[in-house]
């Protein structure tokens, strides 16, 4: 399976303030009885944002002045809770390319990874100043560049982390893995051989 | 230095480093469901690819199950589809399924364990966070997501990065009332959600040593709800009974030969943790959730934080929990009134948990105007219970008595809070909307305390109904 790399990720930004925004949230779990991840996209943070509407909020992913957003600006431990692919699903359905935040859930990382979006990382204060200078203007055109490992916002440029093999990954369009885990397949059956459980618990020679 | 179960397992899993940094690790049991399969096995269709190990793969049905009924077909259409998808998808690909109405069907996290497939030294993996239950037996397991489901049936690997390790001991007894499902609230309480991010804890001390195989997989169970993805209890004779005649586990002189190997995977007395935590489990009473995450819980003396109380960095997230609980903040969390009272899910839905609730409620009523609900989980468990009478308890006191399922941990199938319903709940997230109405409010306990719940009509303490000892 060939896969076209991902280095760069650009257009406006949609902040999203909020520590622990888990995956029920993101994609409520009525929304995985299904057999695919078609249409996902219309139901990120339904229910949050039903909320936000009977509080006479608007929610960041209802407002305007964000719409055709192509990064999320998020904070700390993003994409806590299930398992669910279907919630970076839900987002990259809906137009997002890729995600800034202060911290993720290791299982929401690696999946980001797995379907080709892109979550990278900044320090607590260079956060709190970026989702404040998008939610004072919205327009601002953000390029991120895992290349150079840098987000520039107009005049405002933020250095980004990422794991170095995730970026590699996506760099050298890796980032769907089976075929690299097929790769050397005698080798996976070679330890599974050596492994008592799938031997059988045999009597050592 | 020793070595720790960690280390060893990860060692004999790994297959090679992968040219990306990472190690591509074996995983020798993977755990199949409904939800997080369908679209993996369609890209092994796209890819032509087969199942690489079917005999290391099992599959069964839970999150979407009526636990009403199981006539089909479903009344929710895609919960169908689902259903058929995954029989065909097993039947294509040779993959063995523990299908709806099989005597061994129930929740993926308790079948896997019942049936003796989880053992000892294993990797195992399935796409769910809950995966971490397993560990219980000395397994590295932990849950991933539809891709990796995908690698992981296309060659019995995945792509890992290492896990650091965190020693967490709970020492001396706990007190009568007190389970597991209070020691590892305590302990997400102690390190916050996100404390156990890149970790994987190995869980230990008297109190975890006293424990029966169910309570450790409670324990294991929520790593996930601190952010470790995996968590476990080094193999030992509790382990080892537990197994010992069960469908997949070995028997003859296989037996003694795997008991051996087992506990040569155990972490060495002086094993080297990244980092330690100790708990005085002795100290600890009943806990009670009053948030929208699992750390977000109080001792049943305790009272409900004010927003005022916390630093500044935590004041926003306590606010925004209260609001949505509907507390005004500083109240006493015993007292507070339920609608709905749920004994089930991975997390507690075992014989023994069904059997400390039953204790509960024998003899008492359900306090008028609150739904009660005990959902075996697995099909195994509901005769168990059957056999023993608990079904009876339950029924006379007024519970719904129900088949197997993940039923109302979850939004997937009909068990579902109604508007801002209360829920005394024995499952393992509080998130907003977790258990079906966007508005809906749970708080998570043991199964005893949501059986004293259930009576009282309020949080209650369940050590004042329980009497005598454990």
């Amino acid at each position: 399976m060939s896969l076209p790399a991902i280095r760069r990720a650009s257009g406006t930004a949609r902040p999203l303030a909020g520590d622990d925004i888990d995956t029920d949230r993101i994609i409520p779990a009525r929304f995985l009885v299904s057999v695919t991840f078609d249409g996902l996209g219309a139901h990120a943070f339904e229910d949050d944002r039903k909320a936000a509407k009977a509080r006479g909020e608007v929610h960041p992913f209802d407002d305007a002045r964000f719409s055709g957003a192509s990064l999320l600006l998020v904070n700390r431990n993003f994409g806590c809770g299930s398992s669910r692919e279907h919630a970076p699903q839900a987002l990259l359905r809906g137009g997002i390319k890729a995600v800034v935040g202060e911290s993720y859930s290791e299982i929401f990382f690696g999946n980001s990874v797995a379907i080709g979006l892109p979550c990278v990382t900044l320090p607590h204060e260079a956060m709190a100043a970026l989702q404040k200078l998008v939610a004072r203007d919205p327009a601002r055109m953000l390029a991120l560049d895992l290349e150079t490992r840098t987000l520039a916002a107009g005049e405002a440029a933020f250095e980004v982390a990422m794991p170095e093999n995730a970026r590699q990954a996506f760099l050298s369009g890796h980032w769907d893995g089976t075929s690299m885990l097929l790769d050397r397949f005698e080798a996976v059956e070679e330890l599974a051989r050596r492994l008592p459980y799938v031997a059988g618990f045999p009597p050592t020679a | 230095m020793g070595r720790s179960l960690l280390s060893k397992v990860w060692d004999l899993h790994a297959v090679r480093m992968l040219p990306t940094g990472q190690t591509q690790l074996f995983v020798g049991l993977h755990l199949v469901h409904e939800v997080t399969s369908p679209q993996a096995f369609a890209m092994l269709r796209e890819n032509g690819w087969k199942v690489a190990f079917p005999s290391r793969t099992v599959a069964t049905v839970d999150h979407i199950i009526p636990t009403l009924s199981l006539a089909r077909p479903f009344a929710d259409a895609q919960a169908e589809e689902m259903l058929v998808s995954l029989q065909r998808n097993c039947r294509d690909f040779g993959v063995p399924l523990y299908d709806l109405g099989a005597p061994e069907q129930g929740i993926v996290h308790v079948v896997g364990p019942e049936l003796g497939f989880t053992q000892p030294g294993m990797t195992i993996a399935c796409g769910d966070s809950h995966t971490s239950t397993h560990g219980a037996f000395g397994a590295l397991a932990f849950g991933i997501g539809t891709s990796q489901v995908r690698d992981v049936l296309a060659s019995q690997c995945l792509a890992m990065d290492p896990m650091r390790l965190r020693r967490v001991d709970v020492t001396g007894r706990l007190a009568p009332g007190v389970y597991a499902k209070d020691v590892i609230l305590a302990i997400i309480h102690a390190l916050g959600v996100k404390g156990g991010v890149g970790y994987a804890y190995e869980y230990g001390g008297e109190a975890v040593d006293a424990m029966s195989m169910d309570e450790r997989m409670t324990l294991c169970n929520m790593s996930i709800e601190g952010g470790a993805r995996a968590g476990y209890v080094n193999p030992d004779a509790t382990t080892f009974a537990y197994l010992k005649g069960r469908p997949a586990a070995p028997r003859g002189d296989a037996w003694d030969r795997a008991v051996a190997w087992w506990s040569s995977m155990a972490s060495e007395a002086d094993a080297s943790y990244d980092d330690r935590v100790t708990l005085d489990g002795a100290a600890l009473e009943p806990h009670v959730t009053w948030g929208i995450n699992p750390s977000q819980s109080a001792g049943i003396s305790g009272r409900v934080p004010k927003a005022a109380d916390a630093g500044p960095e935590g004041r926003a997230q306590i606010a925004e929990a209260l609001e949505y609980m509907g507390f005004a903040g500083g109240e006493a969390i015993a007292g507070t009134k339920i609608d709905v009272a749920f004994i089930g899910s991975c997390t507690n839905g075992r014989l023994s948990d069904l059997r400390e609730a039953a204790r509960v409620v024998k003899g008492r009523k359900v306090a008028k105007g609150v739904k009660a609900l005990a959902v075996p989980g697995s099909n195994a468990v509901r005769a168990a219970a059957e056999k023993e009478g608990l079904d009876a308890v339950f029924r006379d006191a007024g519970f719904e008595w129900r088949g197997a399922g993940c039923s109302m941990c979850l939004a997937m199938n009909p068990d579902r809070l109604e508007g801002r319903q209360v829920c005394a709940s024995s499952s393992n997230r509080n998130f907003k909307g977790r258990q079906g109405s966007p508005t809906g409010r749970t708080l998570l306990m043991s199964p005893a305390m949501v059986a004293a719940a259930a009576v009282a009509g309020e949080v209650a303490d369940v050590r004042a109904l329980l009497g005598g000892t454990r």
